[in-house]
């Protein structure tokens, strides 16, 4: 008996079996986001902009309209293309070093444009595809390249808490929420809200992802799950932070 | 509203900005992205009053990067879109021009030089034609245009447009602040008029369909896996770039066949040069100007040939050596001696052309 994996409709089946590594909680967040596409039936409408960074690998990922950018810049290719053509359902797709450093004026700014843009960030607390340095999100006292000792938040801050900044900049009408792999329908339902928002032109909205990286942690399948459940989720609370009127009673 | 912006041919009293700004409804742009900096500045200001009236768009965006980024995001959808910018901003320009040059996207940049190195100064210069021309990560796939005069300026913005979407290499128009803020009489008019066909432009992401019924999905990247593989898509485009050069070369010169010394220059400095030429052919001296409108590519053939006929050549420009650096690379071989006169950062008058010339005569 051959079991077929059910993926989503608009997932790419050629370009399956993903190439993140195993483990890795891209894949996890990029079902639940396929799934909220299909059940939204907006394959055709989507633009999808994939940043630099793990994030890149998603480059041929749906079979929905791709751009893959620079590092950073994935939110104002998506917001010049919305501007022009706002028919279009436009998802700017990063890790937390493309949104949170390289990319943070352009997401701070296209928030308090109030873009018609749909941002989602996976947030592994470190730079995955360089081989594992410190990013933004890196947690106090976490070991990475960058900081072997583990990170020192008196010498170099604590970690960014990216949809509570975004949150703040927010205008009226935008949606702000924070998911996490380990709850793939909750992330679902906060991805089609996002998506929902823009459709109904109503705001800016993003969506950060909580997603575990395996590879640069070096954590066995227990300690990954333990990590992103419970260790990023004490600093990085999950839920929605910010939900439009239209919104609320979804 | 929708009424065309302009009816006939207009003779006008304008600011380069306004011109381009003028020259950019003439072309039909559909959207403008842009950031402050002096030069350009009043681009914006004149598309931000006058756009609105045609149905155009406009964004101001947070810096040059997003600028440059956005107008990506806009030719993707499929809109003539555009962005200016000078100086540092042209810095920061070169790097989403970098990713338009490698996925082919047609933007077009237009250039007000200021003063460089970093902030300098906000009035004038020709310091920004390395990076202009060879800028980014690249390999210089990109077509620049060196304007001289106003009603060059609304000329090549028009074309510029063109070139861009007919031979999908990122498209710049080269001005400076003294062509940006100098106020003089042109012509304006639509082109379409005058017979100048304007290129249609085309979606590349968010076109109509269903996908898998229709149409497929379009998935463009600026990452390649292997040298093997960058090998191939570089040389490709350096082919393809080789092979189209010859139609859009362009290049201005006089007096050159039996000229002693030919004055080299760009932009509004070939304006002091023609004018020096001028006055030293009526004095009697055997002088040449030449002068490429096209800085990429470069009107190599020409050049060499004007060297290759003379007996010296005076590179003349606002940059310490940055024409001549092309000029250099385009003659390899000749022994013509080269001349300079160069002015970082300063404008260069006809005066003093002709008494460089006659110095060396």
């Amino acid at each position: 008996m051959t079991l077929n994996p059910q993926m989503p409709k608009c997932w790419r089946v050629e370009s399956k079996p993903h190439k993140f590594c195993p483990g890795c909680g891209h894949g996890l967040v990029l079902k639940a986001l396929g799934e909220a596409i299909d059940e939204l039936g907006i394959q055709d409408r989507v633009v999808f902009g994939c940043d630099i960074g793990c994030s890149l690998l998603t480059w041929d990922f749906f079979d929905v309209d791709t751009v893959q950018t620079h590092h950073g810049r994935t939110t104002p290719v998506i917001t010049g293309l919305k501007r022009a053509n706002p028919d279009a359902i436009g998802i700017a797709y990063m890790g937390d070093g493309g949104g949170y450093a390289i990319g943070s004026q352009h997401l701070v700014n296209a928030a308090a444009r109030n873009e018609k843009i749909t941002v989602i960030l996976a947030n592994n607390t470190n730079y995955g595809m360089t081989g594992g340095q410190m990013a933004p999100t890196t947690l106090p006292g976490q070991k990475t390249e960058t900081s072997p000792y583990g990170r020192d938040a008196e010498d170099i801050g604590y970690p960014t808490q990216g949809p509570e900044m975004v949150a703040a900049i927010g205008q009226k009408g935008a949606y702000v929420a924070r998911g996490t792999m380990a709850n793939i329908r909750q992330l679902k339902g906060y991805f089609k809200k996002a998506l929902q928002n823009q459709m109904d032109g109503t705001g800016f909205s993003f969506v950060e992802a909580l997603a575990s990286c395996p590879t640069n942690w070096r954590t066995n399948a227990k300690d990954t799950w333990n990590f992103v459940e419970n260790e990023m989720s004490k600093y990085f609370a999950v839920g929605e932070l910010k939900v439009p009127d239209q919104l609320k009673e979804v | 509203m929708t009424e065309k912006p302009i009816q006939g041919e207009r003779k006008m009293f304008l600011t380069g900005n306004e011109v381009v700004a003028w020259a950019a409804l003439a072309a039909k742009v559909d959207i403008m992205y842009g950031y402050p900096i002096t030069p350009q500045n009043e681009i914006m200001h004149y598309w931000t009053r006058m756009a609105p009236k045609y149905g155009k768009k406009f964004l101001q965006t947070e810096d040059e990067l997003s600028a440059g980024f956005t107008t990506i995001g806009g030719v993707l959808a499929g809109k003539k879109a555009f962005t200016a910018t000078a100086g540092p901003g042209n810095t920061l320009m070169q790097e989403p021009i970098s990713m338009a040059e490698m996925m082919r996207i047609p933007t077009v940049v237009v250039i007000q030089q200021r003063g460089g190195p970093s902030t300098a100064t906000v009035i004038y210069s020709q310091q920004e034609v390395t990076m202009t021309t060879y800028g980014g990560n690249g390999e210089g796939f990109r077509v620049v245009y060196s304007t001289a005069t106003h009603q060059e300026l609304f000329d090549y913005t028009i074309k510029a447009f063109n070139t861009a979407w007919k031979y999908r290499f990122p498209t710049f128009v080269l001005g400076d602040g003294y062509q940006a803020k100098m106020r003089e009489s042109l012509h304006i008019y639509d082109p379409e008029e005058k017979g100048i066909k304007l290129v249609e432009p085309t979606p590349t992401l968010s076109r109509p369909g269903q996908i898998g019924v229709n149409r497929e999905p379009n998935h463009i990247r600026n990452t390649y896996n292997t040298e093997e593989e960058l090998y191939q898509i570089v040389m490709g485009y350096a082919k393809e770039y080789a092979e189209i050069s010859p139609e859009i070369i362009e290049f201005q010169e006089q007096d050159v066949d039996d000229a002693e010394i030919v004055i080299v220059s760009h932009g509004v400095v070939s304006r002091a040069a023609l004018a020096a030429t001028q006055e030293l052919r009526k004095a009697g001296y055997k002088v040449g100007y030449f002068r490429p409108i096209t800085l990429r590519p470069f009107p190599t053939e020409r050049m060499r040939a004007v060297a290759a006929n003379t007996k010296k050549l005076l590179v003349v420009e606002s940059a310490l050596g940055q024409l001549n650096k092309l000029v250099l690379n385009e003659i390899y071989g000749l022994t013509t001696p080269i001349e300079t006169l160069l002015k970082p950062g300063v404008g260069v008058t006809s005066e003093e052309i002709v008494t460089r010339i006659k110095s060396l005569l």
